[in-house]
């Protein structure tokens, strides 16, 4: 196919409420920018920056992520948590270079197909004014570092005495 | 039977490494008379031909300390891998890219441009900068000078490592201990860092004074405050990494009441020291409105100079993002 670009958004859904919202927008019939990948998580709070981070580091041009309003979370307060290391992540992203606009945090019930198609099509114009986001050639990944506690390797002849 | 023989070297370091291995004290002695030290150019006359001159693997073990910025320092971590058995990152700066790291927010020009003509410090009317090659008088002899790359890297950005001693610079005790592990061939499977994998929280003092609930309201700096000398620092408002940090160091800056400001690095499940720092400290702040939020993070004056202070070159992103305006598709970056 053509070399054509379009917006790669990677979008976080809570479970209870988000994720079942773009299921009812799904059922509903709705139509919408056809750019985010929609992972499941069981709470915005179960956000760790990493994935974020992981998400642009791996290819996507935006994240979005999507929780349960104020007072809604399923865990009282798992949105909140997700408020907060959001704040702090946008502030990073921002002297990394990158445009906080790639990056966005909404609450959407389970009852609001409808805000799913709205938030979707407009992060997917946001995304595409923005342009790809061009990191850098990712450097070679050192070994993953093993669990500590698995059993050795044998190290017969590598001891400097060995 | 002959001594093993290890290597030192040293790239973009600042020398505090060299100095943490002659902090083993009477240890040193130990070593010495256990290996045989046959490069490090810090403190004895070894040029690199000697290490171009040894078999590959002649060396049993070789630390490297400092981060690798220039084509040099490429070209050295190269022919020590080659020569050593075991390759091993020596300091923040070699395992996570350290402090010069953070020169990842800049690139080689934006750096000459400030550090050869805009510092205040500097006088330099004909706007010189370093030159990779130049050609003297009539006989065409070349000066040569390595080149400075765009970014930093870590030592296994560059070569294959085999351990890591982390910390900046690494603490006696875990680098007696590596030594000693080596000598005795008794090494955890490769890759490991060299030290406990548990977070510093569980070795610090003030431990039992920190509380199981967090809620923090304000987040103070050092000089703004009368530190209590025994309570938790988090607790008291100060930015202390050690909830985020691999202990192994017996927190020495707690101790002298600063806040670790996470030199160790993560432990092993995390990805990115940076992410993982900011989430623990984030997930502490005691507000639910949006600008009440916002405004006790503005607190917080430098955040990728305080989450990544020595891991940028190591994080997920790498480096700062040059390329601000949209540009056409980018060739080679796979889309499906
Ligand atoms: S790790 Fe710290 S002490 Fe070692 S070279 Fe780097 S800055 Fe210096
Ligand atoms: S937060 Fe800092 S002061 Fe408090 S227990 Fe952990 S390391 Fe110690
Ligand atoms: S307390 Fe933190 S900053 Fe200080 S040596 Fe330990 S890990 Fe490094
Ligand atoms: S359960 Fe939906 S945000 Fe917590």
């Amino acid at each position: 196919m053509s070399e054509q670009w379009e917006p790669r958004i990677v979008a976080f859904f809570c479970t209870w409420c988000t994720y079942t919202a773009a299921d009812l927008a799904g059922i509903s019939r709705m139509t919408y920018a056809p750019n985010g990948r929609i992972i499941r998580v069981m709470c915005s709070g179960r956000m760790d920056p990493q994935f974020v981070l992981k998400a642009l580091a791996d290819g996507a041009d935006g994240v979005l992520i999507g929780g349960c309003h104020p007072g809604d979370c399923h865990y009282q307060a798992g949105n909140y948590k997700a408020l907060r290391r959001y704040t702090l992540l946008k502030r990073v992203l921002t002297e990394m270079g990158i445009e906080p606009e790639r990056v966005r945090l909404e609450w959407i019930s389970a009852s609001e197909g409808d805000r799913v198609q709205k938030v979707m099509n407009e992060m997917a114009e946001q995304i595409r004014k923005l342009g790809p986001l061009q990191l850098e050639r990712p450097l070679p990944q050192p070994l993953p570092e093993t669990e500590r506690g698995a059993v050795p390797l044998p190290v017969a002849g590598r001891g400097l005495r060995g | 039977m002959s001594k093993p023989k290890v290597g030192f070297y040293w790239c973009a370091s600042c020398g505090g490494c060299e100095e943490a291995v002659v902090d083993l004290a009477e240890d040193i002695l130990k070593v010495v008379e256990a290996v045989d030290i046959a490069f490090w150019p810090v403190a004895l006359d070894f040029k690199r031909a000697d290490v171009e001159a040894m078999k590959d693997g002649e060396l049993a073990a070789c630390f490297v300390n400092g981060a690798i910025r220039t084509s040099e320092q490429e070209e050295m971590a190269e022919l020590l891998r080659k020569k050593s058995q075991l390759l091993i990152a020596f300091g923040s700066c070699s395992h996570l890219g350290g402090v010069p790291g953070l020169a990842n927010l800049w690139d080689r020009q934006a750096i000459f441009e400030y550090v050869y003509k805009e510092a205040p410090s500097v006088t330099n009317p004909d706007g010189v900068v370093p030159q990779e090659q130049l050609k003297l008088g009539s006989n065409g002899y070349a000066l040569t000078l390595p080149s400075f790359r765009d970014s930093v890297k870590t030592l296994d950005q560059t070569v294959e490592v085999d351990y890591y001693l982390p910390g900046c610079p690494p603490p006696v005790k875990l680098i007696a201990n590596a030594v000693m592990a080596i000598l005795e061939g008794k090494l955890p499977p490769k890759g490991t860092v060299l030290a406990p994998d548990k977070a510093l929280c569980e070795e610090c003092p003030r431990k039992p004074t920190k509380p199981d609930k967090l809620a923090l309201k304000e987040l103070k700096r050092p000089h703004q405050i009368q530190i209590d000398s025994e309570k938790c620092l988090l607790a008291q408002g100060l930015l202390c990494l050690g909830p985020a940090t691999r202990s192994g160091c017996g927190a020495p800056c707690v101790s002298a009441n600063m806040p670790c400001t996470g030199c160790l690095g993560p432990t092993s499940r995390v990805k990115d020291y940076g992410a993982k720092a900011l989430s623990a400290i984030a997930s502490l702040i005691d507000a639910e409105d949006e600008k009440e939020i916002a405004a006790i993070m503005e607190q917080i004056v430098d955040p990728v100079g305080t989450f990544y202070r020595y891991s940028l070159p190591a994080s997920l992103l790498h480096r700062r993002v040059r390329n601000l305006t949209p540009g056409p598709f980018p060739k080679g970056k796979g889309r499906d």
